[in-house]
């Protein structure tokens, strides 16, 4: 039905708005207030009444951020790290997803099933023999548990189901039809499944790659040189002294590590938001 | 000795074949899988029968001390499951509960519902660490933004994160305000993927809007709020960063939780074979209320057959 005086239509729909701005401010105000702060001084964040905007932009704070840590070092291990994990969980779990929708195997249901657990399975289960084994290992205080285990774990095991829902939908003709020009079922997965599956692999890689850039426990304990640190680990690590955080200084690090990802959360927001949504229709 | 090849039966028959490949597609995540999962879950069974320490390298097996310490004499514990179960309790409804409001609301067509959405979502892509730096400043006693925002309308605010019931309360909200909207993503698709036609359907049987929420949509839906509930309360009884984060536990224990009490043992005072009995704890927890939740679906998810 449609109403065919438009400017009846915004009265009905006030009341939403509204309530939706009211609600919505708990979720944005702290970005908006994490941005303000890192521009004043310390005196003016702790003034009262507050202010809503710096009295003069305070671009020390930034600049001081290099002096508590090597956050330029500790930016690019996040990043490079992310990147790692994020290609190797693609590889992994395009390659298991099509064979769990598209490859008849003994036991497949079986160790699809077990393998399903994973998702469930909090960190927490797992990390005490992890760090046991990478002692052993003599890998503690280097990248190689953080650029390794997450790839096997839920990121991985999600991955791979969305790209197994993904190939399940994928028509059998075109196989079939490959497969009686002669090609291998790898010459499938390489040249005709692969290239039509960008959709799901973008899917796969914004979820984990949100998964990495954000994730605390594992580099927490891993990781104790501050020249190897991810941002997550880098960033309540700004204190003075005493060890009470330096506010103005904390602030301007956690503006530099959070808009990146903001600003592509808005550049990209139909894609990422339908990815999430994505990953909770599994039943 | 002679063989006739063309005799022969192919050694691998085709579906021997194709079961070799689909094992070779497999065999990295798998053996990933078996080694970074399954391994570390068995062997969490096995060191908590160990008094096991973890700089030391040190182990003994001492049978079921470790569990019998941990219900008889441990002064801590049952205060850590306790905190665990409160503030299961306090998330998961609060988190469900706003999830299904919001969804109800954005999955509304009206002109920039989808912007309202990314904002609602922006808190799921941010970092916990990052995320509880900026709550952790405005919740402080007296200089903090929330409570001087709060006195601005002439309360006084508590003492957020050093004061006992208040702590759990600012953990519990602040971590629903950062996940919710995972949640309200996941149930505005499955809004959406409700039929136009069963809601044209219901208007015109004359159903009213509350009608249609509880009768249609909601059972429509159902199996997703089950996913969502089942990974919330995983979620919630697994939540370590964001305590140690925000309060580190305290005030006196008020809010150490189970993952984090493990953390503790595991890192701090390096007994990890109590830790791992911890964390079996924790394990079947999870395991137990995740087996109930699903038993529960034949009761309430409706199944479209």
């Amino acid at each position: 039905m449609k109403n065919p005086i438009p400017r009846f239509r915004i009265p009905v729909n006030l009341p939403v708005y509204i309530l939706l701005i009211m609600i919505v401010l708990p979720f944005i105000f702290p970005f908006y207030w994490m941005i303000s702060s890192s521009g004043k001084t310390i005196t003016e964040i702790f003034q009262y009444p507050p202010t809503f905007f710096p009295k003069a932009w305070q671009w020390t704070n930034y600049s001081r951020i290099f002096e508590f840590q090597p956050f330029l070092r500790q930016y690019f291990n996040s990043i490079y790290i992310t990147l790692v994990v994020t290609v190797s969980v693609l590889i992994v779990s395009s390659f298991s997803g099509y064979a769990f929708a598209k490859i008849r195997f003994y036991g497949k249901n079986w160790i699809f099933l077990l393998m399903l657990t994973g998702l469930m399975m909090p960190v927490e289960v797992t990390i005490i023999p992890n760090f046991i084994l990478m002692q052993k290992l003599n890998l503690i205080n280097t990248h190689v548990p953080l650029l390794v285990i997450p790839v096997f774990g839920s990121a991985g095991i999600i991955g791979m189901f969305i790209m197994r829902q993904f190939f399940l939908s994928f028509p059998s003709e075109l196989a079939d039809a490959a497969k009686i020009d002669g090609l291998s079922t790898f010459g499938i997965f390489f040249k005709i499944a692969l290239p039509l599956s960008k959709s799901a692999l973008s899917t796969v890689a914004i979820l984990t790659f949100l998964k990495v850039w954000n994730s605390y426990l594992e580099p927490l304990i891993y990781i104790n040189d501050k020249k190897l640190f991810t941002l997550p680990l880098a960033l309540p690590s700004f204190v003075d002294s005493m060890g009470g955080p330096v506010y103005e200084v904390q602030l301007a690090a956690t503006t530099l590590s959070v808009l990146p990802v903001l600003i592509f959360l808005f550049i990209a927001q139909q894609t990422i938001v339908e990815s999430f949504a994505q990953s909770g229709i599994k039943g | 000795m002679a063989v006739n090849t063309q005799k022969m039966k192919p050694i691998l028959t085709a579906r021997l074949r194709e079961s070799l490949i689909g094992y070779l597609f497999i065999l990295p995540q798998f053996l990933g899988f078996l080694l970074f999962v399954i391994l570390p879950v068995v062997s969490i069974f096995y060191f908590s029968f160990q008094d096991r320490n973890l700089l030391m390298g040190t182990s003994k097996f001492i049978g079921l001390d470790n569990y019998k310490f941990m219900f008889q004499s441990d002064p801590y514990f049952k205060k850590v499951l306790t905190n665990s179960l409160v503030f299961m309790a306090g998330l998961v409804p609060a988190n469900i509960f706003l999830a299904l409001s919001l969804a109800l609301l954005l999955s509304r067509k009206i002109a920039g519902i989808t912007l309202f959405r990314t904002l609602f979502f922006s808190p799921v892509i941010t970092s916990v660490a990052a995320w509880i730096i900026i709550w952790k400043f405005m919740l402080q006693n007296n200089s903090g933004t929330i409570n001087q925002i709060l006195s601005l309308v002439g309360i006084t605010g508590p003492n957020w994160l050093n004061q006992a019931p208040y702590a759990m309360i600012a953990a519990i909200l602040t971590l629903v305000i950062k996940n919710v909207g995972l949640n309200t993503v996941i149930f505005v698709a499955a809004i959406k993927d409700i039929p136009e036609e069963l809601l044209e359907a219901a208007k015109i049987d004359g159903a009213n809007q509350g009608q249609t929420i509880r009768k249609i949509m909601l059972p429509l839906i159902s199996p997703s709020v089950l996913l969502a509930v089942i990974l919330t309360v995983i979620g919630a009884l697994s939540v370590f960063d964001h305590i140690m984060l925000l309060t580190n536990g305290g005030p006196q224990n008020s809010t150490m939780v189970l993952s984090f009490y493990m953390y503790f043992q595991a890192f701090k005072l390096y007994e990890v074979g109590y830790a791992s009995a911890l964390a079996v704890v924790l394990f079947l927890v999870t395991l137990g209320l995740t087996v109930v939740q699903w038993q529960l679906k034949s009761k309430f998810v409706y199944l479209e057959e």
